[in-house]
């Protein structure tokens, strides 16, 4: 079986599956339950400055599927709502009763040295294997000067994270909020200020749905409600964006990167990694499914590794950002077209509707002597959108097949149409 | 009615057991099951389900509609092509129609989307104020309905719709026809058929005349003269004969005789309990009769038919219902002669086997008796040519027994339309009888309005 233990940014663990900081992480008893189920580490629930954060009820929201699964939660949870005493004490328990297990400390106090110098030493001195800057709790927090308030503008987390790597010898990995234009700006102020890793992504700006009889979006906190953060698998598209940018960003080539956003199976960590993460996070599918989902996402995992002839995560981290680039550098004489597998169709029709209302008016609807339909592609009209494929409930029914064009590999920047292609 | 039975005894179980086997065959869903199953729509495009309705409701739409907690709309999706789809939704053999022809039927999709079962959600859960069809202005056209069965009534609201006044003449004492009188009574329960008549006649516009019969107190003339245009939906109420000597001797009958008696009846525990019994025929009728004198508490249920389950009128979801029920199927069998005892009552059938020579029918020599307290006939209904004796009614064209009908329901005299069971156009569906009621009256429609704007 292939070895699933990692060191991230200096920090080991038994498998690159670690709790985000979140709900699942909030104490001592919920810590030791994952550690129990198998988790490889966890980052505990952000810690900040005593007095603690007082929390309100109700706290999360979901957008639902058709069939009532949960697309992405919404919540309004502020940082841990306990003394600072208490998590200290109990994280250095924890690390003490699980050493091989990855404990990183999540952080979060006003945007002045002072607190940061003072927080610090603490923090070490529980034998925490890291610690996690909060830069982007975007509710709440940020009214009061913190979280994303900080993550948001490149110069504090700059700052910050030089200020962590002043007072503190824990590897320090930055959590990078996604409510920005250029997740680069971000990880290149981190890895200036000295980050060890960067983390994200940290939750989206969000409401999920308005109760229309009360007139309230959700959650509703007495006669009102506010904006709060996303997760989920929703988020995991942008996410794995996010991580793409900068895994393939030179000037911040080789930071280490911990995946987070909507990961509920091993083929979304999987992913995470082709794209260039070293570990990942896992937050919301816990928190629908419990701590035992890792069991699940460890076996899967290591078996697809050994179909693959992976030993280690690092024979495949990475691996997909050389094929990530920009838009300029596609083959502009590549060609798809649609085949339709007639064996496999059931005749719902939603590949011609689609095609004809919205797209190229590609895909025929020939109605038999039966009364049922054949739906076929008309090669002429296809440009290879992959709708058809999408909208088509049955997997694999629909290929998308390259054409041999006969043209060579070109460019946008070289394509004779391009009236601002590069010289030849 | 079923003198021919009063020598039998009566079921030993009372009336309230008996009546929990007459509950909802197939029970309506959830909220919760109408959510799961409404999701597994795949709101095909021309969809096959749609195709596969005789009266064309827009399916994908109304599960699309129930899925988005809009129950109303979804109701009036239904109602708007078939005013009868509650009664629809629990008799269709939607095993060989809508649900036949869902995508999801296919092998690899495990089963078909339950259509008929969403269908009567969304009308049981609608709520409406008032009537969901606004009447047109009055177009002061007077339109006779001759039937209050599915296609009449179907063509009546239809027509009322369209601001014209309609009189049904109905010869039994209730409206609904086979809703009433002729549905196993599992699959229409709590007086439905009533329930939907009194919604269906919300509308205003239609009044409906008992005890008037087309060939005895009323004729097709006298309706031509008063009224602008005529509508048959006379169903078929003739039982075929089999032809044997002592045809009617006690214990021999109708199905559809037992099965009035049985949908009328206040008290189950009053209605003659045949023991033993034999039912003829292969179609939904004949399974209908076997399984409901099964749950009355027949031991002994025999449907007998003279060729083979293949060739079975009932579908194989009835089939399988017979079969839950301890009915025996037994096939390749036709009837030789009824059996008498001292009495002159029905003791028994004997039965010639049959067998099929170069593709005919053709007893092989063989015989057997079945012992029987009564025999029931289901070997189909024929149209009762005497509704069709007056001098207008005898000049009507038709297609066999039945009234000859060109597309737009029709028939061979100007502003005379027929529709439903009485025509050979379609199945002998309560579906495809709302279809033409509800064609047939816009195509009265059309008509009048064409002498309105020429004149």
């Amino acid at each position: 079986m292939a070895d699933l233990s990692i060191e991230f940014a200096g920090i080991k663990a038994p498998n690159p599956f670690w709790l985000a900081s979140a709900p699942p992480t909030d104490k001592a008893y919920n810590v030791v339950r994952a550690f129990q189920a198998g988790w490889g580490g966890v980052v505990w629930k952000t810690l900040g400055e005593d007095p603690a954060a007082v929390n309100v009820s109700s706290r999360y929201s979901a957008h639902y599927g058709a069939n009532r699964e949960v697309m992405g939660i919404n919540n309004i949870e502020l940082i841990t709502d306990r003394s600072l005493e208490i998590n200290l004490r109990e994280i250095t328990q924890v690390k003490k009763d699980w050493p091989d297990r990855a404990l990183i400390v999540s952080l979060m106090v006003p945007c002045v040295e002072e607190s940061w110098k003072a927080i610090l030493p603490l923090v070490e001195a529980t034998g925490a294997d890291g610690i996690e800057l909060n830069f982007g709790c975007p509710h709440g927090m940020p009214e009061r000067g913190m979280g994303a308030a900080v993550g948001q503008v490149p110069e504090y987390v700059e700052q910050v994270t030089r200020w962590c790597k002043t007072y503190c010898s824990l590897p320090v990995i930055v959590k990078l909020t996604p409510n920005i234009t250029d997740i680069r700006q971000s990880a290149r102020a981190a890895q200036r200020g000295g980050a060890d890793a960067v983390s994200l992504i940290n939750t989206i700006n969000s409401i999920t749905s308005v109760d229309l009889e009360r007139m309230i979006a959700l959650p509703i906190v007495g006669q009102a409600s506010t904006h709060g953060g996303y997760c989920g698998s929703a988020v995991k598209p942008i996410a794995l964006n996010m991580v793409a940018e900068i895994a393939r960003d030179p000037a911040t080539q080789g930071l280490p990167i911990s995946g987070i956003g909507g990961i509920g199976s091993w083929r979304d960590a999987a992913e995470f990694m082709a794209l260039g993460c070293g570990a990942v996070q896992v937050c919301t599918a816990a928190m629908l499914h419990g701590f035992r989902i890792v069991e699940d996402m460890k076996d899967g995992l290591s078996r697809w590794m050994d179909s693959q002839g992976y030993q280690r995560i690092e024979d495949f981290a990475g691996r997909a950002v050389g094929h990530t680039t920009d838009w300029k550098y596609l083959d502009i004489n590549y060609q798809v077209i649609a085949k339709i597998d007639q064996a496999a169709c059931i005749g719902c029709g939603r590949c011609h509707i689609a095609c004809e209302d919205t797209s190229h008016q590609a895909i025929a609807n020939q109605k038999l002597a039966d009364g049922s339909h054949r739906y076929e592609v008309v090669d002429a009209e296809c440009v290879g959108c992959n709708l058809c494929q999408i909208t088509c409930p049955v997997e694999d029914c629909i290929e998308m097949v390259a054409q041999d064009t006969g043209k060579p590999f070109l460019d946008w920047l070289h394509d004779p149409r391009n009236p601002y292609r590069e010289a030849v | 009615m079923i003198n021919s039975l009063s020598h039998l005894p009566h079921p030993s179980a009372d009336n309230p057991t008996l009546a929990s086997h007459f509950t909802d065959l197939a029970p309506p869903l959830t909220a919760r099951q109408a959510m799961v199953e409404s999701a597994r729509c795949l709101y095909c495009y021309d969809a096959p389900c749609v195709n596969a309705c005789p009266s064309e409701i827009d399916i994908p739409s109304f599960i699309r509609n129930i899925h988005q907690d809009n129950v109303q709309g979804a109701a009036v999706k239904i109602l708007s092509a078939n005013i009868l789809g509650g009664s629809c939704a629990r008799v269709c053999p939607t095993e060989v129609l809508c649900q036949q022809a869902c995508v999801r039927n296919n092998q690899q999709e495990c089963a078909p989307v339950l259509i008929g079962l969403l269908q009567r959600y969304a009308l049981d859960h609608a709520e409406f104020n008032g009537h969901p069809f606004q009447r047109a202005p009055s177009t002061g056209k007077r339109v006779a309905v001759v039937g209050a069965g599915p296609a009449g009534l179907s063509c009546a609201h239809r027509l009322a719709w369209h601001g014209h006044d309609v009189v049904i003449f109905e010869a039994q004492a209730k409206a609904g026809g086979l809703n009433e009188y002729g549905i196993a009574k599992y699959k229409l329960v709590d007086d439905f058929a009533q329930h939907e008549l009194d919604f269906l006649l919300e509308i205003g516009g239609i009044e409906i005349r008992h005890g008037q019969k087309l060939g005895d107190n009323l004729s097709l003339g006298e309706l031509q003269q008063q009224f602008d245009a005529v509508f048959l939906g006379l169903g078929l109420a003739a039982s075929r004969q089999l032809g044997l000597p002592d045809e009617q001797a006690p214990g021999l009958l109708a199905a559809t005789d037992y099965i009035r008696e049985l949908r009328q009846a206040d008290d189950l525990s009053a209605l003659p309990l045949a023991d033993h019994c034999i039912v003829l025929g292969a179609g939904n009728t004949a399974i209908d009769m076997a399984v409901q004198m099964a749950r009355l508490g027949a031991h002994d249920v025999n449907l007998v038919y003279r060729r083979g389950v293949e060739d079975m009128g009932a579908t194989a979801h009835e089939q399988h219902i017979a079969k839950e029920n301890q009915v025996r199927l037994l096939t390749w069998a036709q009837p030789e002669q009824v059996l008498l005892d001292e009495q002159g009552q029905v003791r028994g059938m004997r039965f010639a086997r049959t067998h099929l020579v170069e593709g005919r029918l053709q007893t092989t020599g063989e015989t057997f008796e079945l012992a029987a307290d009564a025999i029931f006939k289901a070997i189909g209904q024929g149209f009762d040519g005497s509704a069709l004796s007056d001098a207008q009614a005898t000049q009507l064209a038709r297609d066999g027994e039945r009234i000859r009908v060109d597309e737009q329901l029709r028939t061979s005299l100007p502003g005379v339309y027929a529709g439903g069971d009485c025509t050979h156009a379609g199945q002998d569906l309560t579906v495809q009888a709302v279809q033409h009621g509800k064609l047939a009256a816009e195509a009265i429609h059309a008509d009048l309005m064409l002498t309105v704007e020429a004149a």
